[in-house]
């Protein structure tokens, strides 16, 4: 019992640092523009695809290191396109964005079954990270090791982003009053626009890591879709620290359920205490402060 | 049973008018529905391959009855609904006079009422877990007896004494896994752990720590579609590789493992009616006319040649009926007797189940698996397991 806690332990870190990228983009967006980015599971399959692109130009074992970047700059490049061309447009109404970008994410799901087939292809993991450690009689797979570490190093930069540089401090300011930032003579749309490319990248990256651990496939973004937005949902709308705490806390229940029901029953269980929680604290885990009167 | 299939033939030449027993013009209309999107499209999109070969090569030598089939093709999407919507369809718009598809029981269930209610025919091509029985399906995968069962027997011969139960979260893994519980405590021996992934799942993190945790001398596998990618994916990837712990999958063939990328699920053992590594000049020829159609590099796999094979048969128990109408066509399915099919001579049993042999394979490093055990005569269907469902019977 304790060796299997203690891995479901891991496991959970582990499906907590994947919630957590698939998650990132959907925080920011929706904390600066409050769009519902329906698409945002589709940038995840895009950078799937890119990594797999990227190992058959190169195949060696650097392929999945190149593959993060490339995955990042293509899901960032179609993010901004799909936020110049259609998001920008309707920003100021939600639900038309949410249908809007729910055609995107189907446009792009079939896209992707034209391009590279209904079947999905697979990511050959390089040598170093099919092995696994072993600590304390709990395996430790190098492939889950990494996309923990990645999880860390991305939020890191973000949070620096974020709080050191002058781009970080524009997008603090739209996000506290959009109203006042644009009158005092930021580039509220430059900023939105950043932003997007910026959340669309860190979704493509997600989806490298995903390749890891299994199968590209056109649908891939609609399996961490839901969860994402639950992650978002409960952390407290635009909140980066509250995005992290959930996405901690639900990768630890999902996992930790795991111990006692299946994996079917866990994600009900998971759904459930979304809801509940949601009840007891609607402002999520952590309450954004913002001076704007509609909020 | 006699009387009332001459009562029914008799009727259909009669009514003439009547368009399911004879279609007008020179053509009959028959349905493919299978996947082709979704987690299922991986193990799907050849089946309707192989379906349409067969149908492709009845046209080339005169069709059936001196009609031209005329297929058309459906995608149920892996998902139970649109199978039933797609089926509804077929059968009461375009007025097919027969389908061939399905493969998840999920499917299979839903689309059940609809040929129920319509009178119509499914000719459904895989594996399964019995427990049913419509005259309006001819099934012809493994029932448990043909497949699960010699599985766990060859295993047990093995020595193999302790087992886990991995599968997908729908009604075939779950009956499958009823079966084969009992079949084990029968026998002595030790469930270790039983756990279910949802349809199209891709976390197998809490799954494989507790069949690290258990340690059995087997894994049971009854996952379906790509899920299968990320199980072994991330098994080896806690270290565990079908060379230290056996997995004996009831759902990976040919073109699963080549999709997979063969390296990943090289020695997992595999149970089916048929192997693509099987002699025989009829297997040969067979695939030397799918390859010529779908590529040199094509797998082909058992639910594939059940589907090639539904073809046939609905060809011979056509021109046996005289007629169209599923009602005759299904009465002279199960009494046909022998044809000849690329797993060899088989034929259907009263049951409408297909009376074949099982093999037990191992998964080599190109892919296709080496034979190393098989049940030496045909099996006979038995649709109801009488450990599990004691006193159930097949009523036709």
């Amino acid at each position: 019992m304790d060796a299997l806690f203690l891995n479901q332990l891991f496991n959970g870190a582990s499906l907590a640092s994947l919630y957590l990228l698939a998650a990132l983009g959907l925080a920011l967006s929706f904390g600066l523009m409050r769009v519902i980015n329906m698409a945002h599971g589709e940038m995840l399959m895009l950078g799937g695809y890119l990594a797999w692109m990227t190992l058959l130009v190169v195949p060696g074992a650097m392929g999945i290191i190149l593959a993060i970047p490339v995955a990042f700059i293509g899901a960032a490049a179609m993010g901004g396109f799909i936020q110049s061309t259609l998001i920008r447009h309707l920003s100021a109404r939600p639900l038309d964005t949410l249908l809007a970008t729910w055609g995107v994410s189907l446009i792009l799901q079939q896209g992707a079954r034209d391009l590279f087939g209904a079947i999905g292809v697979e990511v050959r993991a390089p040598e170093w990270l099919t092995g696994s450690f072993v600590a304390f009689g709990v395996t430790l797979p190098s492939a889950r090791l990494f996309i923990i570490a990645i999880a860390a190093l991305v939020l890191g930069a973000l949070a620096l982003l974020l709080l050191k540089t002058r781009i970080g401090l524009l997008v603090r300011a739209v996000n506290q009053d959009r109203m006042m930032a644009s009158a005092s003579g930021i580039d509220v749309k430059r900023v939105d626009f950043t932003i997007f490319c910026l959340g669309s990248g860190v979704a493509g990256l997600a989806g490298v890591m995903l390749a890891l651990l299994g199968p590209v496939t056109p649908n891939v973004g609609q399996s961490y879709i839901i969860p994402a937005f639950l992650v978002v949902v409960m952390g407290g709308l635009g909140s980066i620290v509250g995005t992290t705490a959930s996405a901690i806390i639900l990768g630890l229940f999902a996992a930790l359920a795991q111990i006692f029901v299946d994996v079917s029953v866990a994600q009900m269980l998971l759904l459930m205490f979304v809801i509940l929680f949601i009840q007891v604290r609607p402002q999520g885990v952590v309450a954004v402060k913002t001076r704007q009167l509609d909020a | 049973m006699l009387a009332t299939s001459a009562c029914a033939l008799a009727l259909a030449s009669c009514s003439g008018g009547d368009k399911a027993s004879a279609p007008a013009g020179d053509s009959v209309s028959v349905g493919v529905l299978q996947s082709l999107t979704g987690t299922m499209a991986i193990s799907e999109i050849t089946v309707k391959n192989a379906e349409m070969l067969a149908i492709e090569e009845i046209n080339a030598t005169g069709g059936v009855l001196g009609k031209q089939i005329n297929a058309l093709v459906e995608d149920g999407a892996s998902d139970p609904s649109t199978f039933a919507q797609k089926a509804s369809k077929l059968i009461e718009s375009d007025k097919v006079a027969t389908v061939f598809g399905g493969w998840t029981s999920a499917s299979r269930k839903a689309m059940l009422p609809v040929f129920e209610r319509t009178g119509n025919l499914l000719w459904y091509p895989v594996q399964f877990e019995g427990n049913e029985c419509s005259p309006n399906i001819i099934y012809s995968g493994a029932q448990p007896n043909q497949q699960a069962l010699p599985a766990l027997e060859w295993a047990v011969k093995q020595g193999y004494k302790s087992f886990f139960l991995v599968g997908s979260d729908y009604v075939y893994p779950r009956t499958a896994n009823l079966i084969l519980k009992k079949h084990i405590e029968k026998g002595g021996m030790q469930v270790l752990g039983e756990a279910y992934v949802p349809l199209g799942g891709t976390d197998f993190s809490g799954v494989i720590a507790k069949i690290a945790q258990a340690k059995p001398a087997i894994i049971i596998n009854t996952l379906n579609g790509d899920s299968n990618v990320a199980f072994f994916k991330q098994m080896q990837a806690a270290g565990i590789s079908p060379k230290t712990m056996p997995v004996m999958s009831f759902s990976i063939g040919e073109q699963e493992a080549q999709a997979m990328g063969a390296g990943l699920v090289e020695g997992s053992y595999a149970a089916w009616n048929y192997f693509q590594s099987l002699t025989g000049d009829a297997n040969a020829k067979f695939i030397a006319a799918y390859k010529a159609k779908f590529g040199k590099d094509a797998a082909i796999t058992d639910p594939m040649v059940h589907g090639y094979l539904d073809v046939y048969a609905w060809k011979a128990a056509v021109e046996k009926a005289k007629s169209f109408q599923p009602d005759a066509v299904r009465k002279a399915a199960a009494s046909l007797g022998g044809f000849a099919t690329p797993m060899g001579t088989v034929s259907f049993a009263a049951n409408q189940s297909l009376i074949q042999k099982a093999y037990i394979g191992k998964l080599k490093a190109d892919g296709q698996f080496e034979i190393i055990a098989d049940s030496g005569q045909d099996i006979v269907p038995e649709p109801y397991d009488q450990l599990a469902f004691p006193g159930k019977t097949c009523k036709l």
